[in-house]
């Protein structure tokens, strides 16, 4: 029998940019099939493409043995594919049987049978275990239920493949068994599920093949019990485990060890994501932060930085404990933060490359609240010149510029205020390899002249070439810290595998 | 989420306004004489009709998170064409008044939906074209309604011992929360205003009833604007000005929220019931003699109501956003 | 390379000189350079010092207001109280200097209280405004709306609903007093959008209060106090509606709290709407608001010139202010 989806040569582009490259997916009936890679492999743009939010470049789809393109979500799901979204896509203000039935009313003589709604959400939700009041608001439930009425719904629809985008990350142990149990009912009823999740631990549970999305290609496809929790991260990052053996370099080691730590974070926890985290930077060296996709990298930074209130941990910075409330207060106590969405949380984008640069600096730059024009000029194009930023000017606005430019114009935003700490969050992503090549060595040379940096990156190559010592997040925890020879990609990927024992074996062994 | 201040937020919402209104009769019952009188009651209820059906039009628009600022004008364009055609009887003026409205209401929909403008914006502008409009259509005056076609019985007849505007305004609300509470459209008109994304994920087609959101509320206001015709026996083309505001307090009061998605078309009839009795009562207690607060004390109880109701809101739903 | 950095050429940077971004960054100049000609070809008597002067007179309070309206809407904000916050100071003024209010010392120090205290209290109000908006996190339309309704209600039980007449140069030089010929309001008028322009540009509070409505996450991570800057901003638009309020009663040597400035939140966000400043926030013009104005008065005092009713000229401005967002929206595509 015909796979029940086979997706071949799938090509599409943004812009110019190619995001799937002749990307393949073959799920057949009654299995699990989990699809997996990093942030920006592809495989959320293969999803949107299966589910019409999308238009294909190039390829083709067969669903049920027959050709399709759907036109929208709602066309897929008429075919039988449901979606369930990473974020929770329901109306928090109304009742959990609206949820449920919104789109597909029951009706008795032209108007809604709300008893006959209530009545199915309920029997739906049983099916889960989960007995509630369905006449309830949503958003009176905790994010768990919500997560599990979400899919539900999906699953109410009579769906022959129902996929998942991260389903567990706001579920707790017990939820996520119970939502296992669910998938095993629908395997066995003969839907197929596609699985996208970067808990390993869940994959094998749960899932029965898997298929490893890189650059936009498909890599490589197997039954889920060949692989090892090695060979998928492997895989994932696209490392051969030959050419990772990379000399761990402690140039800012001998050095970094004398001197007392610029920031110093214990026992941190902020909200769901970051339940123990611990890490420290010292003055003059690169320190990465490395982790999975949720493992809680970005939540931490952001507390350290004041924009997130954590739960609890101490965090000492500059020899004052936590004596930071909020970005203003960092930034005077000399932090500097590059947020991870360039877009949203980084430029201004109808503001000048000048008024973009000097933003954190410009109370600085002022007497009596009158911005010095002059040197604000004299400080910019200093900076320009400095990263080689590719402009057609100062006043050129920023939105007009490329990723790596754009960059660049955000980390000398910290730069210009002689910051004692830098706090990067993946710092290239989004931006051409010369870019990425040059800011990575900015941010060496920043280092050697003694300022302290942070910097996340889920690029492997990336941070095990800039950093001295990495600490590997896991689950929201502080899962190794690795120094010295232990600076190696083989050792990182077994620390985001299986944590800190097998991390602590890698690096000795 | 602590439930407790899930409560408060519904309870305020449904039954605050209800609470403050039974309040406010009980309290005009106890102190004036006659305030429940069959006079009294039916001139508020004669009265205050026009801006229930401009409230009911607003209170949807707002549930899908958006807001019209034309109905005031609307409901005079619609005053000047229902008494324009009040001589030909009165199904011309009453349907023309109708048919008035929902042209300004599908002009709306129009900018909005397709040329994508804010609704702020796009209506503020709608308000200044539909005032021109009636201006134009009634050469700068009240045009006389005909006495002869029996068009004037819509605003000052009584059907059953009850105000006829009044009936209208009471089928509108039925009608109304049937449709909210009872059909797809109306499920649909509340989810797009507590998150379009999702809505449309779920599939539903959150334009079009977008735009029949606004079509109703200008077709709402164009049946206020009739009535406004028949009850003071003139077209009045500079009438309206202010009226979607004391729509969108009524609303807000009403306890639905302008952010959208939470609404309920009772608790609007309510809010206008409620900031309509707060001009009754100042009335009656000058009528005592005790003290004379002048008609202007309305407007600014009216706006610490307002203070009162949105400080709440706020204050809950920050509360609710912390402990999430 | 570093050196060269700078003088690279263009890549993608480069103005586009197409139509639509010419019409989206000109338009409001153009359409006042049309006007004025199509005036100067149709209009008897139009190029005449009093007809300027009419023109001008017109438009001051609005583009007062508007001012302090663009300032407010370049956060992300919008303030429907100016209108209420006119009638206030114009109700306060008169029964300052009448002495209704207390005994005054000296008719001097009334007239100079009947300038400082009005003015003051509507600051006082829209810090108020303020403060719901960012402390209680009240929608920037809702949270003006309270005083919308409230304070013209305020400035009539003030008066009780009386119009305040009185004569009283030294009061009223702020709407009828001249300059060298030019009317004083005007002076005031070109001063405070200067001064606006000024700040906005060259100033740390103009970029800030631009940097949070162009990306307010951006703005809080790059350390701006976005509560205060806010607040200081509603503000200011009080403050700049109390002097509105004071040159409309003083030109009209009369207060009636019905009338000052009421429909002024529309005429000021229409002016600002044309002149080209985003009403998303974030990018934000005061010369630009003022050529607003100036367009929307001169097609009304075109079509009035012209035998056109009044009531038309609505139409022509609502149409003027559809067609100068829609314009928005393409150059931003």
């Amino acid at each position: 029998m015909a796979p029940l989806l086979s997706m071949h040569g799938i090509d599409k582009r943004f812009a110019g940019i190619p995001a799937l490259r002749s990307a393949e997916l073959v799920v057949e009936r009654g299995e699990v099939h989990a699809l997996i890679g990093q942030n920006g492999a592809g495989k959320s743009t293969m999803i949107k493409i299966l589910t019409g939010y999308y238009r294909k470049d190039a390829g083709e789809i067969l669903f049920d043995g027959k050709p399709v393109e759907f036109s929208s979500p709602q066309d897929a799901q008429r075919s039988g594919i449901s979606t369930i979204y990473q974020e929770i896509n329901l109306v928090p203000y109304r009742s959990v049987t609206e949820n449920i039935c919104l789109g597909r009313e029951k009706r008795r003589f032209g108007l809604l049978d709300w008893s006959a709604m209530h009545e199915e959400a309920r029997a739906l939700l049983a099916r889960f275990k989960i007995g509630i009041d369905v006449r309830r608001p949503l958003m009176a439930y905790p994010t768990a239920v919500q997560q599990m009425i979400a899919i539900a719904r999906a699953i109410g629809f009579e769906a022959k493949l129902v996929i998942m985008d991260e389903p567990t990350s706001s579920l707790d142990e017990r939820e996520v068994g119970v939502l296992f149990g669910v998938i095993r009912q629908l395997k066995e009823a003969g839907v197929s599920v596609i699985f996208v999740s970067h808990k390993l631990d869940e994959l094998y549970a749960v899932c029965d093949r898997v298929t490893i999305m890189r650059d936009g290609r498909t890599v490589q496809v197997a039954p889920m019990t060949q692989l090892s929790r090695l060979d998928l991260v492997t895989s994932m990052l696209g490392r051969e485990l030959s050419q990772v053996l990379h000399e761990g370099h402690g140039m800012a080691d001998a050095a970094g060890e004398a001197r007392e730590h610029v920031l110093k974070v214990q026992n941190l926890s902020v909200g769901r994501k970051v339940s123990d985290v611990s890490f420290d930077v010292r003055p003059g060296e690169i320190v990465g932060l490395a982790g999975l996709l949720g493992a809680g990298r970005t939540e931490s930074v952001r507390a350290v930085f004041g924009a997130d209130r954590p739960d609890a941990g101490t965090i000492d910075f500059a020899r004052r404990e936590n004596a930071i409330a909020t970005p203003s207060d960092a930034i005077r106590a000399g932090m500097g933060f590059c947020s991870e969405d360039r877009k949203l949380e980084g430029i201004i984008p109808d503001m000048s490359v000048r008024e973009n640069l000097t933003l954190a600096l410009m109370p600085q730059l002022a007497r009596r609240g009158i911005v010095n024009e002059a040197r604000s000029r004299e400080i910019v194009d200093r900076f320009i010149k400095r990263l080689g930023i590719r402009c057609t000017g100062p006043e050129q606005r920023i939105r007009e510029l490329s990723g790596g430019n754009q960059q660049k114009v955000l980390l000398a935003r910290w730069l210009c205020m002689n910051p004692k700490l830098l706090i990067l969050d993946e710092p290239t992503r989004g931006i051409d390899v010369g870019a990425k090549a040059e800011i990575l060595s900015l941010i060496r040379e920043l280092a050697g002249q003694g300022l302290g940096v942070l910097m996340i990156s889920s690029e492997l190559e990336e941070v095990v070439e800039a950093a001295s010592r990495i600490f590997v997040l896991r689950d929201g925890r502080t899962a190794a810290e690795l120094r010295g020879d232990a600076v190696n990609e083989q050792s990182v990927m077994t620390a985001m595998a299986h944590g800190h024992e097998s991390a602590r074996e890698a690096a000795h062994g | 989420m602590n439930s407790i201040p899930l409560k408060l937020f519904q309870g305020t919402g449904r039954y605050g306004v209800l609470l403050a209104l039974f309040a406010l009769i009980l309290f005009g019952w106890v102190r004036y004489e006659n305030f429940l009188g069959a006079f009294n009651v039916l001139s508020v209820l004669r009265y205050n009709s026009m801006f229930a059906l401009v409230a009911l039009g607003m209170c949807f628009v707002i549930i899908t998170g958006g807001i019209d600022l034309s109905v005031g004008s609307t409901a005079a364009f619609g005053s000047v064409v229902a008494a324009l055609l009040s001589p030909y009887g009165v199904m011309p003026g009453l349907l023309g008044g109708l048919a008035a409205g929902l042209v300004v209401g599908a002009y709306n929909a129009f900018i909005i939906t397709r040329l994508n403008i804010l609704p702020f914006i796009a209506t503020l502008a709608t308000m200044l074209a539909a005032s021109g409009c009636a201006l134009l259509l009634a050469n700068n005056q009240s045009v006389s309604v005909s006495y002869e076609t029996g068009f004037v019985e819509l605003g000052q007849g009584d059907f059953l011992g009850f105000p006829i505007p009044a009936w209208i305004a009471l089928i509108a609300y039925l009608l109304g929360s049937l449709i909210l509470n009872f059909t797809s459209l109306g499920r649909s008109v509340l989810a797009i205003g507590g998150n379009e994304d999702a809505a449309r994920l779920m599939g539903l087609p959150a334009q079009r009833v977008k735009a029949l959101v606004y079509l109703a509320s200008g077709g709402l206001a164009g049946l206020s604007g009739v009535i406004l015709a028949a009850q003071f026996g003139a077209g009045q083309p500079i009438e309206g000005v202010g009226w979607e505001l004391f729509a969108i307090a009524a609303v807000v009061v009403g306890g639905t929220l302008l952010t959208g998605g939470v609404g309920s078309v009772g608790s609007t009839l309510a809010g206008v019931l409620l900031l309509g009795l707060i001009f009754n009562i100042l009335n009656f207690e000058n009528g005592l003699g005790w003290i004379s607060l002048s008609a202007y004390w309305q407007s600014v109880i009216r706006g610490a109501f307002l203070l009162l109701v949105v400080a709440i809101q706020a204050r809950l739903s920050m509360r609710a956003q912390e402990t999430a | 390379m570093a050196d060269t950095a700078t003088t690279l050429p263009p890549a993608h940077g480069a103005p586009r000189f197409d139509v639509r971004t010419i019409l989206t960054r000109y338009g409001a100049w153009i359409a006042l350079a049309l006007l004025i000609l199509v005036n100067l070809a149709i209009t008897p008597n139009f190029a005449t010092w009093q007809t300027l002067n009419v023109n001008l007179t017109q438009v001051c309070a609005i583009v007062i207001v508007g001012v302090g309206m663009t300032l407010v809407i370049a956060t992300g904000g919008i303030d429907l109280s100016v209108g209420a916050l006119m009638a206030i100071a114009g109700a306060l003024a008169p029964l300052i200097f009448l002495g209704k209010l207390f005994l005054l010392p000296h008719p001097a120090i009334g007239v100079a209280l009947a300038f400082i205290v009005p003015v003051l209290a509507a600051a006082a109000l829209g810090w108020f405004n303020g403060w719901l908006v960012t402390r209680l996190r009240i929608q920037p339309i809702i949270a003006t709306l309270v005083l919308f309704i409230a304070g013209r209600g305020i400035a009539q039980v003030f008066t009780n609903g009386n119009l305040q007449v009185f004569n009283l140069p030294s009061f009223q030089f702020i709407g009828l007093g001249r300059v060298f010929g030019i009317p004083f309001q005007a002076v005031l008028m070109i001063v405070i959008v200067a001064a606006a322009a000024w700040m906005l540009k060259r100033t740390v509070f103009g970029r800030q209060i631009l940097a949070i409505g162009g990306n307010e996450k951006a703005a809080r991570l790059s350390g701006i106090p976005v509560a205060s800057v806010k607040q200081r901003v509603y503000l200011i638009s009080g403050l700049l509606s109390g002097i509105a309020g004071l040159i409309v009663i003083a030109r009209n040597s009369a207060a009636d709290a019905n009338l000052v400035g009421l429909g002024m939140e529309l005429d000021a966000i229409a002016a600002v709407a044309v002149g080209g400043t985003l009403l998303t926030g974030g990018r934000a013009t005061v010369i630009g608001t003022l050529v607003g104005a100036l367009i929307i008065q001169l097609v009304r005092y075109t079509l009035l010139a012209n035998g056109v009713p009044d009531a038309a000229a609505l139409v022509a401005k609502a149409a003027i202010i559809v067609l100068a967002v829609w314009l928005q929206r393409q150059g931003r595509r």
